[in-house]
């Protein structure tokens, strides 16, 4: 059987369409869109193009799009921009969520150390941020509340226009890091009430190394990188014409197939957690249906994720695990921890993020290479054999 | 580059060893659920010497493999041989660890220790309880 590429949350393969949009950008328009040639002018109006491409893929206007070099640049940008702004107001406090992504996560510790305070809610058990928490946890001096739109360990997908709808009426910036929702949710930052957004290409079939900051026009951005006036000034540099163009192929693509992909991939998301939910002592992650259409996590009690990512991988299955081991960090995913996860079963998880080839034929070979991998990996397991003893108690 | 060796990946696939011994002479268990990593070694002691081994692991692959390996090296060997193994043995005998996977083998030697330990115990053998350190709550845990 061919390889089995379960593993879309951490990137897809480029569409057809978006190197085919890349190609003459890569080879004859080659100009710089700097330049006030009718050679670089051609490549600035590629730009144009993308970026209103981008921008109507959202809700947006093009001049609120901001090209970067991917989706933690933005994240980044977003949550520095937000809090010089709040700076100068003088609040200095963010409310985020214990599950972000560590471009958001590791940004809002920079903050801290800077003198900001920051509100991380706990998700409930399914990994949902109720809107009412993030309205509890606002203060007088709130500037920022950043909530991602889906979790790209457990796919969860939050309640964006509630939360949106909360931030408006308190007056509070909202950014919302959306990598794992564009092209994939039906992303709208005027109905979602976002201020502040980031994607990133290589998650939705668009090429690696780019990415966008949607900035709602009137919230003004610092740039990360200083130097020429590109992206009017937000963002210096020569633009990487070709991924740019790339990117909005592929987003349009995307948001184009969206609810037929969508449609494809439900049953068999949906096929795969009830096979997966045959074996014992096992659990999944996540809301059950508030969840990404390519989402399964679960973990497994008495086994190691790492091991069995491997054994997965020598059976042809490119899987993926929140397991420390994978990460070079010997600490579970903080994901999992805060959604009350044990780290003894932390360690035991495994997360398949399936694309538009994916097939039935497929998820029952997964299904049953997981069910195989997992007994043997207990078979081996002094920690199951203790358990099946009753002399430690199953956790799930 | 391969995240393992091919010895690493050739001991995490085809683990030496697996398994348990009911009629045991030793057993050890060293590390803890809570890090990812638990291993448990049986020994078969027939006069000094190391007749038989079997090893469970909770772990990684490195972990598996780790295990695997160290009961190839202490098979046959007097309890004195087994003792003097060390963790940069393991490593080697693997051909190299990541760095962030060092602490697999010496979870491999603790292992070992463990067991050898309760032999004594058993028996009633004396022993220089300094070089049996116990090991500290969550010690598998730190980064070697």
């Amino acid at each position: 059987m061919d390889r089995i590429y379960a593993d879309n949350a951490a990137t897809t393969r480029m569409s057809r369409r978006a190197i085919d949009a890349m190609l003459p950008y890569l080879d004859t328009v080659y100009a710089n869109p700097s330049s006030l040639h009718s050679a670089g002018q051609e490549a600035a109006e590629a730009l144009l193009r993308a970026r209103e491409e981008v921008a109507a893929c959202i809700g947006a206007s093009p001049r609120e799009i901001v090209f970067t070099s991917g989706g933690s640049e933005a994240d980044n940008q977003a949550l520095l921009s937000a809090a010089a702004l709040g700076e100068r107001k003088g609040k200095r406090h963010i409310v985020s969520t214990a599950i972000e992504h560590h471009a958001v996560l590791h940004t809002l510790k920079k903050l801290e150390k800077q003198g900001f305070s920051v509100t991380l809610l706990p998700p409930e058990e399914n990994g949902m941020i109720r809107p009412e928490a993030v309205e509890r946890a606002i203060r007088e001096d709130t500037c920022l509340v950043s909530v991602m739109y889906a979790n790209n360990e457990i796919g969860t997908v939050e309640p964006i226009r509630e939360i949106g709808a909360v931030c408006r009426a308190r007056g509070v910036l909202f950014h919302s890091d959306a990598v794992q929702a564009a092209g994939h949710l039906p992303v709208n930052v005027k109905e979602d009430g976002i201020d502040l957004l980031a994607l990133s290409a290589h998650k939705f079939h668009g090429p690696k190394g780019v990415g966008a900051l949607y900035a709602k026009s009137g919230v003004p951005l610092v740039p990360l990188i200083e130097g020429g006036a590109q992206e009017r000034g937000k963002r210096a540099g020569t633009e990487n014409v070709p991924a740019i163009v790339g990117m909005a192929a592929a987003l349009r693509e995307a948001c184009e197939k969206r609810e037929e992909v969508s449609a494809r991939l439900l049953p068999l998301r949906d096929r795969l957690i009830e096979g997966l939910s045959a074996i014992p002592h096992a659990a999944l992650s996540g809301d059950r249906t508030a969840r990404l259409p390519s989402n399964v996590h679960f973990c497994f009690e008495g086994i190691e994720g790492e091991s069995l990512l491997l054994l997965l991988d020598q059976k042809g299955i490119c899987a993926s695990s929140g397991s420390a081991c994978t990460s070079g960090s010997l600490d579970p995913s903080h994901v999992l921890l805060a959604i009350g996860r044990p780290h003894e079963v932390a360690h035991g998880s495994l997360r398949l993020s399936i694309g538009e080839d994916f097939n039935e034929e497929q998820a029952d070979y997964v299904i049953r290479a997981v069910r195989e991998t997992v007994e043997y990996l207990r078979g081996i397991s002094p920690v199951w054999r203790d358990c099946l003893a009753g002399k430690k108690p199953f956790i799930l | 580059m391969a995240l393992y060796s091919d010895t690493v990946m050739d001991h995490f696939l085809h683990p030496r060893n697996v398994g348990s011994l009911s009629d045991a002479d030793a057993v050890g268990e060293v590390g803890n659920a809570k890090c990812g990593d638990i291993m448990k070694m049986y020994l078969k002691i027939e006069e000094g010497v190391i007749t038989d081994v079997r090893f469970e692991t909770f772990g990684c692959g490195s972990a598996i493999a780790s295990s695997s390996m160290a009961t190839e090296m202490i098979k046959g060997k007097t309890v004195d041989e087994a003792l003097a193994v060390t963790n940069k043995e393991v490593v080697g005998a693997l051909g190299g660890l990541p760095a962030h996977k060092l602490h697999c083998s010496v979870l491999a030697e603790e292992a070992i220790r463990s067991a050898i330990r309760d032999y004594y115990e058993r028996n009633g053998i004396p022993y220089d309880k300094s070089k049996f350190p116990e090991a500290e709550e969550g010690s598998c845990c730190r980064m070697v």
